[in-house]
């Protein structure tokens, strides 16, 4: 069973994707590993279906090959390449019971009768909702008939599951419960997974490598954590959470890898480079709003090595557990922090400083 | 999502109100007619009788008209199925631009007189007709072929009426199957042919039942066709009414086969009903 995976499992070469004029998938190489989840996260138009579409036999790429598990897949019909797919609107067959809608795919496989009824009532187990065989798709809630789409898709054993924004016709709750529920589901089976979706939480909470995409580019691929605190670039940096941005000038490059850089208003702040830099090279610095602390001038022993900010809270939101600020500072620039709630939360026209360490001040290519 | 069955009756009250007054109400006149007497001088008698009933079914003459109506009507049908829903399904299937162009094609015979649509098969099918003419000057034939004046002609004419009938019946309920359907029939298996018999062929049914009927009851009461395409033997049940009440003016007889017509129908949709269900159709209406 310690059998090493394979990291290239699905595997796109050079694949590219034209509709007349326009390009839906830019040339890319993209590989997923065995047994993982993958999200391909964009905004909408950026071409993730499209790559899903060509992996699933739906789409014919312009260009470029497809491989699973080291085969390459052209040429083979859909009906042939041994796919779980799961569509945004559920796609259960009406007029059929759950029963025939999950055994569906065993009709085409070499299963006997008996054999089909065990494994339908498993899969019917396995996504929580056995004894629903004899019922209608229309009887059952969204999420109910997301959870049989998904057991007709994972009963015949897929190589790789595909879903196309499964969660995105529930409402906000029932989402929750089964953006865990189908985390949960995947680990148990350890099915190669690729996931589309254009919720950044769905992505980072679920998956083991998130590929970040635009206008039919990748734009950074790698574990959640990773994409999140090292986005390699503006869009990546404002497509997941809530980042500030701020306009910069390299002054001096320093010897621990901290650069010294001049703001707009000309104060000099610390940041650490996302790549090289030439002195006087124009860029930008991106702060994650919940890497700045707030604090009134009291509460601060300004260090060493430490960026410092000061500025007006122009507005707040209370979001529960923690506080959103606005904060005013030089030049007009508005800066959101998002803190925990200590004691009780600044208010509005509080004076405070912001702190932020150079480590979190990340200095980015124009 | 709350069912409310009351809606599409709702909705359909203007038309129901309108079929009540131009149907419903000339409807009972015919049947009050049928019981009428029709005096030898030529005269209608107001009476209660069943004589023209009786008439009918005297001997084998009229009831074998109706039968080969609902023979005429069922090749029709068959037929107009079978070339209906091919380009039903082509335009659910097509991304092309010219779709709409194309289903404006398929509407364009309703812009042009069923009459003058009807007349000009004789311009193209009769003994000196295009087809004859062209194959007579070509020395392929020596003589005509005569295509006119049989039944293949009359259902001919009868196609080209009913067949847009057809496609958009059939067309509308095809646009309303989520092509994610069969994308899903064919990721778990199927091929292209299979995904089509398993899923989309099913749920188009309520489209190709209300577009059999259709025909059906349409092919049932035209006159036209028969009229102009067909021979002495390719008379149908309309024909009969149209030469009892225009020709003879006979107007009991001719509304006592009318009310006969009108049961036969009743009793097939009512069948038909409650086996392919056009109930169907209202209910994925209220569900809307
Ligand atoms: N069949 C098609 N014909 C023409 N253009 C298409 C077709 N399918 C997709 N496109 C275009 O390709 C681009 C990428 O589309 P795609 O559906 O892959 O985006 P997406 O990332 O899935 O977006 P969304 O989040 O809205 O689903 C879009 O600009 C879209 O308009
Ligand atoms: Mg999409």
């Amino acid at each position: 069973m310690t059998q090493a995976k394979d990291p290239a499992f699905v595997r796109f070469k050079g694949i590219e994707k034209r509709f007349g004029d326009l390009v839906a998938v830019q040339p890319m190489d993209l590989n997923i590993p065995e047994g993982s989840f993958v999200t391909l996260l964009g905004p909408s138009g950026c071409g993730k279906t499209t790559l899903l579409r060509m992996l699933a036999g739906l789409e014919n790429p312009t260009r470029g090959d497809i491989f699973i598990k080291g085969k390459r897949i052209n040429d083979t019909p859909i009906h042939k390449r041994n796919l779980g797919m799961i569509f945004q609107n559920y796609a259960l067959f009406p007029h059929k019971t759950i029963f025939d809608n999950v055994a569906f795919g065993l009709k085409y496989r070499d299963v006997s009768k008996t054999e089909m009824k065990e494994k339908v009532e498993k899969a019917l187990e396995t996504v929580r909702l056995p004894g629903v065989g004899n019922r209608m798709p229309s009887q059952l809630s969204g999420g109910q008939q997301q959870r049989i789409a998904l057991a007709r898709a994972i009963v015949i054993e897929p190589d790789v599951l595909l879903m196309d924004e499964p969660l995105s016709a529930l409402d906000e709750n029932l989402r929750e419960d089964m953006r865990r529920e189908i985390d949960n589901l995947q680990m148990e089976l350890g099915v190669t997974t690729i996931f589309v979706t254009h919720d950044q939480r769905e992505a980072l909470s679920m998956s083991d490598k998130v590929v970040v995409m635009k206008d039919g580019f990748i734009q950074q691929q790698g574990e959640p954590e990773e994409v999140y605190n090292n986005s390699v670039n503006h869009f990546v940096a404002d497509f997941l959470g809530h980042s500030n941005f701020l306009a910069a000038q390299v002054k001096t490059t320093r010897k621990d890898g901290i650069y010294e850089v001049a703001l707009a208003d000309g104060s000099t702040c610390l940041a650490s480079p996302v790549g090289d830099f030439e002195q006087g090279e124009k860029a930008e610095i991106v702060i994650r709003a919940q890497k700045m602390t707030l604090g009134y001038q009291k509460d601060f022993v300004q260090e060493e090595g430490m960026n410092y900010f000061y500025g007006k809270i122009k507005d707040r939101s209370y979001m529960g557990g923690e506080v959103s600020y606005f904060v005013e500072i030089a030049d007009g620039q508005l800066l959101h922090v998002i803190n925990f709630v200590k004691r009780s939360p600044y208010r509005r026209k509080d004076e405070v400083y912001i702190r932020v360490d150079p480590f979190h001040c990340r200095l980015l290519k124009q | 999502m709350k069912e409310k069955p009351w809606k599409p009756w709702l909705l359909l009250s203007p038309s129901l109100t309108a079929v009540f007054l131009l149907l419903v109400i000339p409807v009972c006149f015919v049947v009050v007619y049928s019981f009428w007497l029709r005096a030898p001088s030529g005269q209608d008698i107001p009476a209660f009788q069943f004589g023209n009933y009786a008439k009918f079914f005297a001997d084998f003459f009229y009831p074998v008209i109706l039968l080969n109506t609902i023979r005429v009507a069922l090749e029709t049908v068959f037929i107009c199925l079978i070339m209906g829903y091919i380009p039903a399904y082509f335009f659910y299937r097509t991304e092309s631009r010219l779709k709409p162009f194309l289903m404006i094609l398929v509407m364009l015979p309703f812009w042009i007189s069923f009459i003058i649509r009807t007349l000009s098969w004789i311009n193209i099918l009769g003994d000196s007709g295009l087809i004859n003419h062209l194959l007579l000057k070509s020395g392929l034939i020596s003589s005509p072929i005569p295509m006119l004046y049989n039944e293949g002609a009359v259902i001919m004419g009868l196609i080209q009426y009913l067949l847009p009938f057809m496609i958009l019946n059939i067309y509308v309920s095809l646009d309303g199957i989520d092509k994610s359907l069969a994308e899903a029939a064919k990721s778990l298996g199927c091929t292209e042919w299979q995904a089509f018999r398993e899923v989309t062929l099913p749920l188009s049914m309520p489209g190709v039942s209300a577009g059999c009927l259709l025909v059906f009851v349409l092919t049932c009461g035209t006159y036209l066709p028969p009229m102009i395409l067909g021979g002495p033997g390719n008379e149908m049940i309309a024909n009969l009414i149209f030469k009892r009440v225009i020709g003879t003016l006979d107007w009991p007889f001719g509304s006592a086969i009318s009310v006969i017509l009108l049961l036969l129908l009743v009793i097939i949709v009512y069948t038909y009903n409650r086996y392919m269900g056009i109930n169907q159709i209202f209910k994925s209406l209220s569900k809307g």
